[in-house]
């Protein structure tokens, strides 16, 4: 960098702006120039593309910007565009997610780094708008990262990450940001802006290559393969998550360079852990009051912690694993379900079981399902979980199979 | 030139071919493809990257002539082309194109014109992707062809009746019984037709017959060139789900324009006209030929009694005789008293 280019660099500062998660998105796509945008309505992720839609509108930013006839001519205008090499957002609630779901399942064998914004939400009928995870989990194995913030901050600084993560040739996969209904995409907050400076430094444009779709590159995309290269092409995409996880903590430390935010593991947050005897784990805003009861429990004198997992893929199994197993117990809180499940359990708390069964050291999991259908997990809830895994370190063992917390009998 | 004209994608010249002597002989669907015997749609894509040329993009949608033409290591594309999901051809042309528009206005890739062309066969375009096809027509700033090759049938997943599948056809899911004669009891969607009249941005809209090579290219270039979304609707005989033989494929599309079972017509920025032999009937030039030539030649019509011919006559008799414009707007008050045979 010459002095001139230094000296702009310098110039630029942080603004700070109060603004919700689907607004830091929003903002987020500015930032990093996005190119095609999709817009598709279902509450409450397309407060996402309202933002958007203003900004376009005013003039503040420079791309297509498409309002679609359904989530899968959504997907699928992203996706090509992303085929083309222009970068691309799109995103869902619910069952539009689901609607897209054709596209959404052969986005990742493409190699697209299309990145979506998922605002969770039930999968009604019967009808409701909050918040429960199935939708982003329903796509959890099919090659996609998946990424569960809990701040306005978190999602627009995700968002850079996860164009850096997926525009990675060691990667080439789509990303789905998991932002709570309500809870986060309808929550303001302050949230510190970067320059498009500090951005440009961390993000490199988006450079497909050789694979890109263009008459000066006469290549034929996602041919006919069958059993005769299909479970090739699958290892490849698996060997692509695999690289993640690299490519993930490599992305973290430039954050962390650049931004000067992002402490500790990118694949999870500690919270009061260091000397903790029981943990909650969950994902997404859960962890509101969940520090409020740690807080007042520790004030009691009680070692308890949180464990909210960011990255649930990549699966963080190695660090998690280490982490959990230091534990007398864990309490798992899915605001999901997996009917018929192993426990009868949400789909975290049995990645958390077969992670732990790595270990030398396994702690009892007691599991919970709470908070669905963006019902709110309650100062009271919390207690009870924390209370019913306590009861499992001095027993040893966990109730067998999960208990539905804040739910009438 | 307002701002939005210098920020628009580039269009191609593409002047029509004055003859098929004339035509370039580069061939951009080369060997390759695993087509059946007699394959119509393989000659529609051959001659449609014909007209269009080198600087194309073809997006496919699940089909024939994505299960058969793209074995991997072994595709016949010349011009780059990648699949797209069975109800996505709209949705391909879109994203491809806007692709394109904004990687050219922000100067990250060379402002040039490129030829997006997607395709459907009629399951993909008639039926599933119909409504982002209308989706895809709405968007004029982006410039792309979507063409359906009608084969009438689900031909690739064997043979089952689709929204375009002819009344009464024979298909695996319609087949002739002891109880029911006749199971596919749809009349065939007027899908171009029904694409101009609701699309009134859209400033192509043709349908096209391969039997008539030629015109065929003409129309494809025209459409190519015109800017915004256009699509053209191609009628493919297809031996294995017509039940006819594969050297027949080429007289039953002239048959089915001269028996006025498939009018070829264009809608040119709102203006609508017959062309080809079709215009030649709507005049008065050409006699127009009774179904029965048609219909008989295939076996999937093998079960049609005297009755059903003659109803499968009347209908398109109505068409010619009663319709506000033959092929294209069916609006008549007393269509709507015929009655199918029982």
């Amino acid at each position: 960098m010459d002095a001139d280019a230094a000296a702009v660099q310098a110039a630029e500062v942080e603004q700070e702006a109060l603004i919700s998660g689907s607004e830091a998105v929003a903002v987020a796509t500015k930032l990093v120039d996005v190119d095609v945008l999709t817009a598709y309505p279902i509450r409450p992720y397309d407060t996402l593309m309202q933002y958007v839609a203003k900004q376009i509108a005013d003039g503040e930013q420079d791309a297509e910007y498409i309002v679609a006839e359904s989530e899968h001519s959504q997907f699928e205008i992203a996706k090509h565009a992303s085929a083309v090499g222009a970068r691309a957002l799109c995103g869902s609630s619910g069952v539009g997610w689901c609607y897209a779901f054709e596209a959404i399942a052969v986005t990742p064998a493409l190699r697209l780094p299309l990145v979506a914004m998922v605002g969770n939400r039930a999968l009604d009928d019967p009808g409701a708008f909050g918040t429960e995870h199935n939708d982003a989990l329903a796509a959890r194995d099919l090659g996609w990262l998946h990424v569960w913030v809990d701040t306005a901050q978190e999602a627009l600084d995700t968002t850079l990450l996860a164009y850096r993560v997926a525009e990675d040739r060691r990667v080439y996969l789509p990303v789905a940001i998991s932002t709570d209904g309500a809870f986060l995409t309808h929550s303001q907050s302050l949230v510190r802006v970067p320059p498009r400076a500090w951005v440009d430094r961390f993000l490199p444009p988006y450079d497909r290559g050789k694979l890109v779709l263009h008459p000066d590159n006469p290549i034929t995309i996602a041919p006919q393969v069958n059993e005769d290269w299909l479970m090739e092409i699958r290892r490849q995409t698996d060997e692509a998550m695999r690289q993640a996880p690299g490519v993930i903590e490599e992305a973290w430390r430039d954050f962390r360079a650049i931004f000067g935010r992002g402490d500790g593991s990118p694949f999870f947050e500690e919270y009061y852990t260091d000397d903790a005897e029981i943990v909650l784990v969950g994902m997404g805003t859960l962890s509101m009051p969940v520090r409020v009861v740690v807080r007042k429990l520790r004030a009691e004198g009680q070692k308890v912690g949180f464990v909210r997992v960011r990255w649930f893929r990549p699966f963080d199994y190695e660090g998690l694993g280490a982490l959990l197993s230091r534990f007398a117990a864990i309490g798992v809180v899915d605001r999901d379900f997996s009917m018929g499940s192993p426990f009868h359990s949400g789909v975290l708390a049995n990645e958390i079981r077969a992670t732990l069964y790595a270990q030398d050291r396994r702690p009892p999991v007691a599991s919970f399902i709470s908070g669905l259908g963006g019902r709110e997990v309650t100062i009271p809830n919390v207690r009870e979980m924390f209370e019913l895994t306590r009861r499992a370190a001095e027993s040893g063992a966990a109730p067998r199979d999960t208990l539905w917390i804040g739910v009438r009998s | 030139m307002d701002s939005s004209e210098m920020t628009a994608a580039p269009l191609p010249v593409l002047e029509p071919f004055k003859g098929v002597k004339r035509v370039p002989l580069e061939e951009y669907y080369t060997s390759g493809h695993r087509t059946c015997q007699g394959c119509e749609s393989a000659l529609v894509m051959k001659l449609m990257v014909k007209a269009a040329g080198p600087r194309t993009v073809v997006l496919g949608s699940t089909g024939c002539m994505y299960v058969a033409n793209t074995t991997y290591y072994s595709t016949p594309w010349v011009v780059p082309w990648m699949h797209t999901q069975l109800g996505s051809a709209g949705s391909a042309a879109v994203g491809t194109a806007a692709g394109y528009k904004a990687l050219m206005r922000k100067g990250k890739i060379k402002r040039e014109p490129i030829n997006v062309i997607s395709f459907c066969g009629d399951g993909g375009g008639v039926d599933m992707g119909l409504s982002a096809i209308s989706a895809a027509l709405q968007h004029t700033e982006y410039n792309h062809l979507i063409l359906l090759y009608d084969n009438e049938s689900y031909a690739n997943t064997d043979i089952q009746s689709s929204g375009s599948t002819p009344y009464g056809a024979y298909t695996s899911f319609s087949p002739a019984g002891k109880a029911k004669r006749i199971l596919h009891r749809r009349w065939k969607k007027n899908v171009a037709a029904m694409l101009a009249a609701g699309h009134s941005e859209c400033r192509y809209v043709g349908t096209v017959c391969a039997s008539y090579a030629v015109d065929f290219m003409n129309r494809i270039r025209r459409a190519l060139s015109i800017g915004g979304p256009t699509f053209i609707h191609s009628f493919d005989p297809c031996p294995k789900g017509w039940d006819c033989d594969p050297m027949m494929s080429h007289e039953l599309g002239e048959l089915a324009v001269l028996t006025g079972i498939f009018p070829l017509f264009e809608v040119l920025d709102h203006r609508l006209a017959l062309y080809g032999k079709s215009k030649q009937i709507a005049e008065g030039r050409q006699k127009r030929l009774p179904v029965r030539d048609y219909l008989l030649k295939q076996g999937r019509f093998a079960h049609f009694t005297d009755d059903d011919i003659d109803y499968f006559q009347a209908k398109v008799d109505q068409m010619w005789t009663r319709w506000l414009v033959p092929g294209v707007l069916p609006f008549q008050a007393d269509i709507l008293g015929d009655k199918p045979p029982a």
